[in-house]
């Protein structure tokens, strides 16, 4: 899994929740977007569609739409503009 | 007769126009993208137990200010049709349509006040899309709304205020800031002292925040010329030149951005003309001295989606367009607005843009590899070859390329793009034209835009 | 300025027009009142398609079609142009009918159409929707970029020797004494004695000039994109009623349209209609629901004129001789083209072509007076 890109300095007192990430359970906290929740854990969020390059969002603000990911049952997601619930499968490729 | 007007925009400049409409016995649509009120700079915390932080944490000398905005907005909220989670995708003249919860909606409206923020202004740089490279705004989004450093260890590079500012809070938090370096000479700090006694005790936030890095011992530098950031695929430095010499970063993140760019979208869809501001480098929507669009009847525009002025302005931008719309109503204004203190906003915002300018001159040596558009993978030299091939207008260039086709649809890249085709052609930025806005302004899904169509 | 043809329009029609004459080695002067290949040409669905014309255009659509293949010895580029196929669909019983027809008729002109029953759609498309009863395939068919084909006919016209003048409105022509006199709007005037009336949504008035009373209904095409998914959906899709076009590029981007946009009064600019956005995403996810979840990120409009039958004018004026009309393609220039510039430069050079455009003429609409 590696090292997250991003470090949780402040507001680490909330409740903990389960998502599913790529099928593997993961953990994040309770108000986190699914960008933090992925990247606290992940170096990266997506890969570029033309590039295969990694991609990690950009303007966190959803004006740049490079953080879409999906969930499982297929719907698109904005990573940064989308909170993380208990339960949610998240999947980073198409 | 009961007159329809829509707000678009929940942060400063959209309060405010709510609540003088309010005051004066209307009931405004007030439609947010964010779940909370207060914009950007405004941005409350997440509704989830467990966070603790507070204003003074969160907004800092500003405190009393955005208190003073979330209390406004709780006053007024029983008066408004208050939509909060709603995207404006597309504008008709008489309808807004929207998009909220997966669903697609249309809201009538008879006036129309736009009050859509800002957000950061882009010149890309080689290695600028790797993992770890974010917009500076985006940086402090993570820090205040989610309690999160993009990086263990950070370079903030561009120029403009919150350069400063997002290092401070960065380096006050506990976070490694491994450098903030700025294209602007003097840090910024120097000129026009005239234009930035205009508003005094801002300029002196600025100079305050920068003492305070030098004073944690962070290298603060002015004058630089970005060459790269390093790394395969994720950030692991920076390099730029400094007085002409290599100096290297050690990093694995970077904040970047230079000052902001309004977000005029829904005010090209909506119906206003566009003109080139000299002073901001950029292109806006043209409105009069009451924030009415030339050209529009019933359309407003309030805040830095009109032009940046920042967020002071912005909340009396907000009240100064809703009087405009109240008096074209022909309801008398019980208030009087106080335009001389936007006129020293103005001037204040013309001294900070000389004193921190946009970099225009680093696009013409910008490597022809390096991606410009980071949704669709287009390069620096793919723009220049189409200038070769005798494109001269930035959408003409879009349609040979797919330059600002993909998904933001040029937000980040169309002002570097611009500068890019402009500087291959050695001529001013405004006379290649600018990107035009296309409905959605932000992606929908084909499901929520079929809605319950035939 | 004299010439021997002067083509106004810098359409993908009149480009290749120039284009075409130019290579016979005569000189030739466009006309284009904006800048070439930026209006209807340059911002269409992109289907390059023999299937489904009516058949008075085949021969012109097969000569069309054997220069598309290719395209890049004549003018630099293919513009993407894939062959993917068409797919021309029946979604109620009452289509079916016209699917068989205009097999039959297309048979006697040769071009070969398989039928697919529900069954056979099955197999070979499973992603289609339920709604959908049967289906005519051409196999020949294909896409292609109109952003890049339209500015490249332009850019390998004037490498050919044709004089394009931008931002050239014309407002005036006359013919006297076996001369064209065309007058542009800056006030320079052009000379040539043969002309060819190519202005797109706006040759109806210059037909007019010459006592060609022609109604053309302006039309203005709604078209949009998704964002990128994994490329799925080969063949472009069109419907029996024409509400629905739809492709996939190979780079992702699912491109699909139907319904009418709005033009301002002089048809100089358009802008799409959020209704019709609505009612295209929704018949688009009916007949491929796979991509409901994707996001549209961008649409638009170009405006083009339609004629009462639906098919383009193609030939000699009734009126004038030296003037030839090439317009009312909406829905058709882009594949037509670059046959229609090849026929045209023969019968105003050479005085005669072998691709039967007989029933393409102005006469059927100005009539027997």
């Amino acid at each position: 899994m590696g090292r997250g890109q991003f470090r949780r300095v402040a507001e680490r007192e909330r409740r903990r929740i389960a998502f599913l990430l790529d099928g593997v359970e993961t953990e994040a906290l309770e108000g986190d977007t699914v960008l933090i929740a992925i990247l606290t854990t992940r170096a990266h969020l997506r890969m570029a569609e033309f590039t295969e390059a990694p991609r990690a969002g950009f303007c966190l603000m959803g004006a740049c739409q490079d953080c879409w990911v999906a969930s499982a049952d297929g719907r698109s997601l904005r990573a940064c503009t989308t909170y993380v619930a208990e339960g949610m499968a998240i999947v980073t490729r198409r | 007769m009961n007159t329809r007007v829509a707000i678009v925009g929940g942060g400063p400049a959209g309060i405010r126009a709510a609540e003088r409409l309010v005051e004066h016995g209307l009931s405004p649509i007030l439609l947010d993208e964010a779940p909370r009120i207060g914009g950007r700079i405004y941005q409350q915390l997440p509704e989830v137990r467990g966070f603790r932080r507070d204003g003074k944490a969160l907004y800092g000398f500003e405190a009393g200010k955005a208190e003073d905005l979330h209390a406004a907005f709780a006053r007024i909220q029983p008066q408004l049709d208050y939509r909060p989670g709603t995207t404006v995708f597309d504008i008709a003249s008489d309808r807004l349509i929207t998009l909220g919860d997966g669903r697609r909606e249309e809201i009538a409206y008879d006036r129309l006040i736009l009050a859509t923020g800002a957000m950061d202004r882009i010149m890309p740089l080689p290695g600028w899309t790797l993992p770890g490279v974010f917009a500076l705004g985006g940086a402090q989004i993570a820090l205040k709304h989610q309690g999160c450093a993009i990086g263990h260890s950070v370079v903030f590079l561009g120029s403009g205020p919150l350069l400063y500012l997002a290092a401070y809070q960065y380096a006050k938090a506990g976070v490694n800031v491994a450098a903030v370096l700025t294209t602007a000479p003097w840090l910024g700090l120097g000129a026009n002292l005239l234009g930035m006694a205009a508003q005094a005790k801002t300029a002196a936030k600025g100079a305050y925040y920068v003492a305070k890095l030098l004073s944690w011992r962070i290298p603060v530098i002015g004058s630089v010329r970005p060459a790269r950031i390093m790394g395969r695929d994720s950030v692991e430095g920076l390099e730029v030149l400094v007085d002409g010499r290599l100096r290297q970063f050690d990093c694995d993140a970077v904040a970047l951005g230079y000052g902001l760019k309004s977000e005029s979208q829904l005010a090209e869809l909506a119906g206003a003309q566009f003109v080139f501001d000299r002073a901001q480098n950029q292109w806006l929507p043209e409105i009069d001295d009451h924030g009415r669009a030339v050209g529009r009847d019933g359309l407003y525009l309030a805040g830095d989606g009109a032009g940046i002025q920042g967020a002071d302005a912005a909340e009396l931008r907000g009240r100064i367009a809703a009087g405009a719309l109240l008096q074209d109503l022909g309801i008398a204004l019980k208030d009087a607005g106080d335009f001389g203190t936007l006129k020293r906003w103005h001037r204040f915002r013309v001294a900070l843009e000389q004193a921190m300018p946009f970099p225009s001159h680093l696009a013409a040596d910008l490597p022809d590899a390096s991606i410009l558009c980071r949704c669709e993978n287009i390069t620096a030299g793919e723009v220049r070859a189409a200038a070769d091939q005798g494109l001269r207008e930035i959408n003409r260039v879009k349609a040979a390329t797919r330059l600002g086709m993909g998904r933001c649809q040029g937000r980040i890249c169309g002002i570097a793009g611009a500068e890019v085709l402009a500087a291959k052609l050695g001529v001013s930025v405004d006379s290649v034209g600018r990107l035009r806005a296309q409905p959605p302004v932000k992606p929908v899904p084909i499901e929520a835009l079929a809605g319950d169509a035939p | 300025m004299k010439a021997d043809v002067i083509v106004i329009g810098g359409g993908i029609v009149g480009c290749s027009t120039a284009l075409h004459v130019a290579r016979k080695g005569r000189s030739v002067i466009l006309l284009e009142r904006d800048q070439a290949g930026i209006r209807a040409s340059g911002v269409n669905f992109g289907g390059v398609r023999q299937h489904g014309r009516a058949l008075a255009e085949l021969p012109l659509s097969f000569r069309a079609r054997a220069i598309w293949a290719d395209l890049a010895s004549l003018i630099g580029t293919d513009g993407e142009f894939a062959v993917t196929g068409h797919l021309r669909l029946a979604r109620q019983e009452s289509d079916l009918r016209l699917l068989l027809l205009h097999m039959q008729g297309a048979s006697l002109y040769g071009l070969k159409l398989e039928f697919l029953d529900r069954a056979a759609l099955d197999h070979r498309f499973p992603w289609l929707g339920p709604h959908i009863i049967a289906g005519t395939y051409c196999p020949s068919d294909g896409q292609a970029n109109p952003r890049l084909i339209a500015p490249a006919f332009a850019t390998a016209a004037r490498k050919a020797g044709a004089t394009l003048v931008e931002g050239a409105e014309v407002v005036e022509a006359t013919h006297d004494g076996g001369v064209f006199q065309v007058a542009v709007r800056d006030g320079r005037r052009f000379e040539a004695p043969l002309l060819v009336n190519a202005a797109g949504a706006w040759a109806a008035t210059v037909a007019g000039w010459f006592g060609e009373m022609v109604n053309l209904v302006p039309e203005v095409p709604q078209v949009m994109v998704t964002e990128p998914a994994p490329y799925r959906f080969q063949p472009v899709l069109g419907v029996i009623g024409g509400d629905l076009y739809f492709r996939q590029i190979p780079r992702g981007n699912v491109i699909f349209g139907g319904g009418q946009g709005r033009a301002n009064a002089d048809h100089t600019r358009s802008a799409p209609l959020p209704e019709i956005s609505a009612r295209a995403a929704a018949e688009a996810a009916r007949i491929v629901p796979e991509i409901r979840h994707l996001n549209i990120i961008r649409t638009w409009t170009g405006v083009d004129g339609d004629t009462a039958d639906g098919s383009p004018i193609v030939g000699p004026s009734t009126t004038t001789p030296g003037l030839f009309h090439a317009f009312g393609f909406c829905g058709h220039g882009f594949q037509l083209g670059p046959g229609v510039g090849a026929v045209l430069a023969e019968l105003l050079i050479d005085g005669r072509s072998d691709t039967d455009i007989h029933g393409l003429g102005i006469a059927r609409f100005v009539g027997r007076r």
